[in-house]
């Protein structure tokens, strides 16, 4: 069901887009931030603008849907934070470029900074936001996307800088080195970059986006502030809100102290690992991330990999906690979501399933994975 | 000898300490003033039990005012927020969020000027230092008199934020000038509200410090004179008149170091029950534990390290009422007119510390006027204060086993000496004082923040030499070795130069050895 999303609704939304985000996407709250002025700009009266929000099954063949985004290294996009006029520069350069307008934007994926982008950009612009995305998670690379991975291309990309910069990328079928292409950009725009890509009609959104995701973490997220006001453990609440999604399933793989972060802006990402230590025994969960985590090991055996979620939250709230704002000493619980089974096919694995990272793993469901006794908090 | 003094909102504690032995307490009021409080203080101290001043070693003072000035939006300077990092960064401004009291009060006006450098140590743009002295001009018209400076990757390279500072000043030679990269750490805006809560409290500080060091030296004090930090270490007084920011978390730290200190208990709860509210924290293997959600300070959001501390309006000077038969406590108090306004005290307010008088709980004041009080809501009322508080415990609590609960601070005598799900309740010697003594028993701080170089596979071995290095220089400092703990691990990678450099910050904190021979 289309609804309208209010200023009122944006703390929620963020948090849950930080929990979907799986530790990268970037920092929602600055995304919140953004949303929040543009709706307060927009509004007649002191009241704020509203946003509409379109369930994907209401799209038609004339509906002409361009997602917009963020890209870039998360740890550089909480210093060099953007001028606000970017992504709705990027649309237009594509706009442009196709020679038509958008009837409405959508996220590329609905994890962290960029569940907000499209609604800044609705916000700016005027128009509606689909309730759906390419990745039901975030993911580092352009190409990781269902949209790629059932046949839309990502081609032509357009891209836009806080200097009224664009450039257009277009690697026709391959998303690959449209990604390739556009990050090598990034990188020189200083490692952040806001972008256009994977313009498409009403029915193919219905067949490729993971449907209502936008609405799953409006959702998530008032679960686990619920949680907090009602003094509930976070990660029971969450199992049970998962339940009737297309997630299914959520379990606690860990509980300890960060004890080691190792982190790098490289290649336009952030890459890097943290230790957590148990509180009453010797065992160490790594985890290991290239903007988003990607794998949890405790004492060196798998216990969760990409796609499947990796979330790590604030130990007594629930928070979650973002790969760049980890730090030394944070008192954590780390928390996997199964990923919806369009996204475990086998043509999905390919686009991002452990091989696409380069790691030598195969990819087993989290549900699957034989795990050592979860280390009861002391 | 050393004294500890606590400057609360309504009191002003001091004690004086041998070693570990509390020779004397005494509890003054604050003044608005803070001096003639702690005047009164020592003057009492001295009445107790007389001491030589010149036998003073050190003086370390815990103070909640320089918080208590940004939540009251009071005393503040008029302040700009300076930010480098044009043409990025415009989109979420300087000040964005905060709450319209705040900038009132700090007459806090931004300016976004060109500068900021890339992660890599390309800059975004160069110094306009037009647009500068253009601000700066600005800044005199409108009678601004702190400025704080932040620029985009300062914590990668600082020198854009020094470069500016010296701008401004060239033209407004008396402002007071905060700069982010001494304050914070990465992510911008929470740094630079830090640096401009620092900067809105840069002339109070200068005030309060001076005012302190001569109070002191008046008195015949000539020990040093330190502040704590808000990990509970100390800073000298000259650190503090330019970083009152650093002592924001001090109170609660002091509160709960003190408790566990004076009942020798390593993991606790801590209840620290003043005039208007009751705090709870909780003390894990002798250390407060860290609030780990996003921290505001009175809707400004900040990445400080805070204890995590659940606050209720609950305290000695909370007014009790009953409508339709129920008894309600506070939030609202009679604050630091308890004296005058309590009934036990000769007032007509009635207040919790009246109830406590009435239910047998303390003897305090006349306890005559409070006889007339009808028992069912002097009984209702303090049934009330002990199951909310026992309320924040339980919810303070992360592990299924009861805590014991040590009760502090002067309104703690509202208490009883059972709570529900309390392992026990504990209510030391010395508890109305426990923030002065957590001042007194101070730990030392050791830090080392340089840039290293390391290289592949060498990270885990540069890391251990670095806590090694924090941690010798802690003991150097007098903390006894196996109290010391590696508290904050940061590493920056420095792009720009060679060899894998990192800016590496660790920072390790442990127990002054409190021996009377140890003490200096």
């Amino acid at each position: 069901m289309s609804f309208q999303l209010e200023l009122s609704d944006l703390p929620d939304l963020v948090r849950g887009a930080a929990l979907l985000g799986t530790g990268g996407g970037g920092d929602p709250t600055i995304g919140r931030t953004l949303v929040a002025h543009a709706l307060r700009r927009r509004g007649d009266d002191g009241e704020p603008a509203t946003i509409t929000v379109l369930d994907p099954d209401e799209l038609t063949e004339d509906d002409f849907v361009i997602p917009t985004a963020m890209m870039g290294a998360p740890s550089v996009l909480v210093e060099r934070l953007p001028s606000g006029d970017e992504p709705a520069a990027a649309l237009a350069a594509l706009e442009a470029r196709l020679g038509r307008r958008a009837t409405a934007t959508m996220p590329i994926e609905c994890g962290g900074i960029n569940s907000t982008i499209p609604l800044l950009v609705a916000a700016q612009r005027g128009l509606p936001v689909v309730d759906a995305d390419g990745m039901g998670r975030a993911f580092p690379e352009l190409q990781m996307e269902t949209f790629a991975v059932y046949g839309v291309n990502g081609s032509p990309l357009a891209m836009a800088d806080e200097r009224g910069s664009t450039a257009v990328v277009d690697a026709g079928a391959d998303n690959r080195r449209m990604e390739w292409m556009a990050r090598g950009l990034a990188v020189r725009l200083g490692g952040v970059a806001y972008i256009a890509e994977y313009a498409m009609d009403g029915p193919t959104v219905q067949r490729t986006a993971i449907p209502r995701t936008l609405s799953l973490a409006l959702r998530l997220g008032a679960t686990l502030r619920e949680a907090r006001e009602t003094h509930r453990e976070p990660t029971a609440a969450l199992r049970e809100a998962l339940a009737d999604t297309l997630y299914r399933h959520g379990e606690v793989l860990f509980t300890g102290k960060v004890v080691d972060v190792e982190r790098h802006t490289t290649e336009g990402f952030t890459r890097g690992a943290a230790r957590v230590q148990a509180f009453d025994s010797d065992a160490v969960c790594r985890i290991t991330f290239q903007n988003e985590f990607l794998v949890a090991t405790v004492d060196d055996r798998v216990v969760a990999l990409v796609p499947d979620l990796i979330t790590v939250l604030h130990l007594e709230t629930g928070e979650p906690i973002t790969s760049e704002t980890l730090r030394y000493g944070h008192r954590v619980t780390v928390f996997a979501i199964a990923t919806p089974e369009l996204m475990r096919t086998p043509e999905a694995l390919a686009t991002f399933g452990p091989a696409a990272f380069g790691l030598d793993e195969e990819f087993v469901p989290v549900e699957q994975i034989e795990k050592p006794q979860v280390t009861v908090l002391s | 000898m050393r004294i500890g003094i606590d400057v609360g909102g309504t009191n002003t504690d001091a004690v004086l300490l041998d070693g570990q032995l509390v020779l004397a307490d005494t509890k003054a009021a604050t003044t608005q003033d803070v001096t003639s409080g702690i005047v009164d203080a020592l003057d009492a101290l001295q009445r107790r039990r007389a001491f030589d001043p010149a036998a003073v070693t050190a003086v370390m003072v815990g103070t909640t005012h320089f918080i208590n000035a940004i939540v009251e939006a009071d005393r503040l300077a008029p302040t700009a927020a300076l930010r480098l990092g044009l043409p990025a960064t415009r989109g979420v401004p300087p000040l964005v969020d905060w709450p319209d009291p705040l900038l009132k009060a700090a007459r806090a006006q931004p300016y976004l000027c060109h500068g900021g450098h890339e992660f890599d140590g390309r800059l975004i743009a160069p110094l306009h230092h037009d647009e500068l002295r253009r601000a700066a001009e600005d800044m005199a018209v409108r009678g601004i008199r702190s400025v704080g400076i932040t620029s985009v990757f300062s914590p990668v390279n600082a020198e854009l934020e020094r470069e500016a500072a010296a701008t401004l000043t060239e033209v407004l030679p008396h402002l007071h000038v905060s700069l982010s990269h001494e304050i914070g750490r990465m992510g911008l805006l929470e740094r630079e509200n830090a640096t401009i809560v620092n900067a809105c409290l840069r002339e109070l500080a200068d005030h309060v410090c001076r005012g302190l060091t001569q109070t002191l030296r008046e008195f015949g004090l000539t020990a040093p004179l330190y502040l704590s930090q808000n990990d509970g270490t100390l800073m000298d007084i000259d650190h503090a008149r330019r970083y009152p920011v650093a002592t924001f978390a001090s109170g609660p730290t002091n509160s709960m170091r003190g408790a566990a200190f004076l009942s020798g208990l390593e993991t606790c709860a801590v209840v620290d029950v003043g005039g208007t509210t009751s705090d709870v924290g909780i003390v894990a293997g002798g250390f407060p534990r860290e609030a780990t959600a996003e921290v505001s300070v009175s809707g400004v959001r900040t990445n400080f390290r805070m204890p995590d501390v659940l606050s209720v309006g609950i305290g000695g000077g909370s007014r009790i009422r009953e409508r339709d038969g129920e008894v309600t406590v506070g939030p609202d108090s009679v604050g630091y007119r308890l004296r005058e306004q309590a009934l036990v005290f000769g007032g007509d307010t009635v207040t919790a510390t009246d109830l406590a008088v009435a239910g047998g709980l303390a003897e305090v004041g006349d306890p005559a006027p409070v006889r007339s009080l009808d028992r069912r809501v002097v009984r209702a009322g303090l049934e009330l204060m002990a199951t909310e508080v026992a309320g924040l415990v339980e919810r303070m609590r992360t592990s299924p086993a009861p805590l014991p609960v040590v009760l502090v601070g002067g309104g703690s005598i509202l208490l009883p000496d059972r709570l529900p799900g309390a392992e026990s309740v504990h209510r030391p010697d010395h508890f109305a004082v426990a923030n002065a003594i957590g001042a007194a028993i101070a730990q030392v701080g050791g830090e080392v923040d340089r840039i290293f170089a390391v290289e592949p596979g060498r990270r885990d071995a540069v890391l251990d030499s670095a806590k090694q290095e924090a941690t010798d220089r802690v003991v150097a400092a007098g903390a006894a070795p196996h109290s010391v703990q590696i508290v904050e691990v940061d590493e920056v990678p420095i792009a720009y130069l060679p060899g894998n450099a990192t800016r590496i910050r660790v920072r390790a904190v442990g127990d002054l050895v409190l021996d009377t021979a140890g003490d200096r």
